[in-house]
């Protein structure tokens, strides 16, 4: 005991000293913070001016008047629905999101739990197709998609993406993980694999879920590629394209385009504040395996 | 062997029973198996291997405008798309674009982690503050970079603080010469992606044991440089090996930012664009899309198997 407090000094020093002193790092990492901050005040400093100050002569950190009416004019604008983007893109973030979790858990845990001949070569198609990556074969899809004629439909935008290898795989992973005892002990009590899925493994796992849950709303939401290609129609046009659709307008409205970003922006921030501790999780848990 | 020997007439009998709740079991335990899988199964199979065995079938097609050819070409598609300037630019600019973003990337996140592994205070704070652009899009991204901060014009962030200093405005994406583009590319994917990586050194930087700093440090080894070099590094390779994969295949399928920022420019086009305007844009040529989407793919497989040779990536995944 005596040995090993001098020496969890010393690493402590070890740890926080270095050639960034205690006031130097902290400068360092506010300088970063505020860099960092920066692209979100221009949104709100654009969406809350007029047009005139914008573009003015002189550089103006903050509104000389607040215009808060801005908040409705994206909704009133002709050349892009900008609402029912707003409802496209929670839709399909949503149904995404419920699909995915749904069939690629249950997937992952047939893969991690129940014993079968050819589970292996299951797997193996899996991990297959963890090689092609999905913004690759936008092709192929949208040949498949418009062949189903679905093609500006919320089916065509939901559905192929819901088969994620990857997302099967980090189920899988996780229920590998997932204490044996627990399940047995429901199997011995006469459960099946299915009612013991839903009564034991899920209501035990629901920090995996949720983790998982908030990586796919977010990578639903913030999808460009894939909306692009099946949003022929403006009707079927999703928050991003529309977004996008902006920046090929012929007039420039500066204060309505940045007003429609900070909408846009807006469901992610409050899922990132309140969900943020799984959001980390996920991040952690997906990215070392990838 | 033996007492199965001395028990004789008796053996055939239990040993079919327990063959026949063996094989009830095993029937009982596929059927599971393709409860849980099968959706799934079924849905990859559909919406994965279809199109691309579709994808490969249609790229020896003449298939314009239709995705039911009937004149076979062989591999004219695979001919013109190699011989296309425009595919091979797109490599070349994916290769720039790599070249800048990954170490740069690399770096950024780590030093981030580094100093908000060090802080004491406001440390869940800061960590929020660099993470938050993830919940940001890159079209919303794209929009700030190209109207707002790299807008060319005098209005611009940009031209307003190199205006501070006497400098001329500077026409950030619409010249390619000098190419001042990618500095808007490699900011705004810097920006979005740095916190994400950031968050995955943390989680390592954690793991690494107290004791070896401690040991270190008897060992006199400077606090600073020398552990970094020694200690944190060597034990941040597994880590470090699968950001710089990661941001290797994210650079690669580039798209979002390019289509944005870049819009009609004939220059820097990754090869996702490239193949965008191929198969979806005006000539609508799925057989020659198909063949760079082949391409594209095989390339990446490559790239993927290689990286993790050179780098151990397998080995890393063994010491797990």
């Amino acid at each position: 005991m005596t040995a090993t407090t001098p020496s969890s000094d010393r690493s402590r020093r070890v740890r926080h000293g270095g050639p960034l002193g205690g006031a130097g790092l902290y400068l360092a990492v506010a300088v970063a913070a505020l860099l960092f901050l920066l692209p979100f005040y221009l949104i709100v400093r654009n969406a809350l001016m007029q047009d005139q100050e914008i573009t003015g002569e002189d550089w103006k950190w903050w509104p000389s008047h607040i215009r808060l009416s801005n908040v409705t004019e994206p909704f009133h604008d002709l050349t892009v629905d900008f609402g029912r983007s707003l409802v496209n893109s929670a839709i399909v973030a949503v149904l995404s999101t419920v699909g995915t979790l749904l069939v690629c858990s249950l997937a992952g845990y047939g893969l991690a739990r129940i014993p079968y001949r050819h589970a292996n070569k299951v797997f193996y198609a899996v991990l297959v197709t963890l090689m092609v990556p999905t913004a690759v074969t936008f092709v192929p899809g949208f040949v498949l998609v418009s062949s189903l004629g679905w093609v500006d439909t919320y089916r065509g935008l939901i559905v192929p993406g819901l088969f994620s290898g990857f997302t099967c795989f980090l189920f899988r992973q996780y229920f590998l993980g997932f204490p044996k005892e627990l399940e047995e002990a429901a199997r011995v009590d006469g459960l099946t694999y299915w009612s013991a899925y839903w009564r034991v493994v899920v209501p035990n796992s629901l920090n995996f879920f949720a983790a998982m849950a908030t990586i796919t709303f977010i990578s639903g939401w913030n999808a460009f590629l894939w909306p692009l290609v099946i949003g022929q129609d403006p009707s079927a046009w999703t928050v991003q394209v529309a977004l996008s659709s902006y920046l090929t307008n012929q007039t420039v409205n500066y204060h309505l385009i940045f007003m429609a970003t900070a909408l846009s922006i807006l469901p992610l921030v409050l899922v990132f504040l309140f969900l943020q501790r799984w959001l980390v999780q996920g991040v952690a848990q997906t990215g070392i395996k990838g | 062997m033996a007492t199965t020997t001395t028990r004789g007439p008796a053996r055939p009998a239990p040993q079919a029973a327990h063959t026949s709740r063996r094989r009830s079991l095993g029937t009982r335990n596929a059927l599971n198996f393709w409860l849980f899988t099968g959706p799934f199964l079924i849905g990859l199979i559909v919406f994965v291997f279809v199109p691309i065995g579709w994808s490969v079938w249609l790229s020896f097609f003449d298939a314009r405008f239709t995705v039911t050819p009937s004149t076979f070409i062989g591999l004219d598609n695979y001919r013109t798309v190699l011989e296309n300037p425009n595919f091979t630019d797109s490599l070349v600019t994916f290769t720039v674009f790599a070249a800048f973003i990954v170490p740069i990337t690399w770096g950024l996140s780590l030093g981030l982690a580094l100093m908000v592994h060090r802080l004491r205070f406001l440390r869940a704070f800061f960590r929020s503050v660099f993470f938050l652009p993830t919940a940001c899009s890159y079209v919303a991204a794209s929009l700030i970079w190209k109207m707002s901060i790299f807008n060319g014009v005098r209005f611009g962030l940009a031209n307003t603080v190199i205006g501070w200093f006497g400098f001329d405005n500077v026409a950030w994406l619409a010249d390619p010469d000098p190419p001042w583009y990618w500095l808007v590319l490699v900011t705004l994917r810097l920006w979005l992606q740095a916190g994400f990586y950031m968050i995955l050194f943390l989680a390592a930087l954690q793991n690494i044991p107290a004791e070896l700093y401690e040991a270190a440090a008897i060992d006199g080894a400077r606090p600073g440089f020398q552990t970094f070099r020694y200690i944190t590094l060597p034990q941040l390779r597994a880590t470090s090996t699968a950001v710089i994969l990661l941001l290797l295949i994210a650079a690669y399928q580039a798209f979002d930012e390019f289509y944005n920022l870049m819009g009609k420019a004939t220059w820097g086009q990754p090869p996702l664009v490239e193949l965008y305007k191929v198969a979806l844009g005006e000539s609508q040529d799925y057989g020659q899309g198909s063949a760079g989407a082949v391409i594209l793919t095989l390339l990446i497989c490559v790239v993927t198997l290689f990286q993790g040779r050179i780098l151990g990536f397998g080995r890393a995944e063994e010491a797990r």
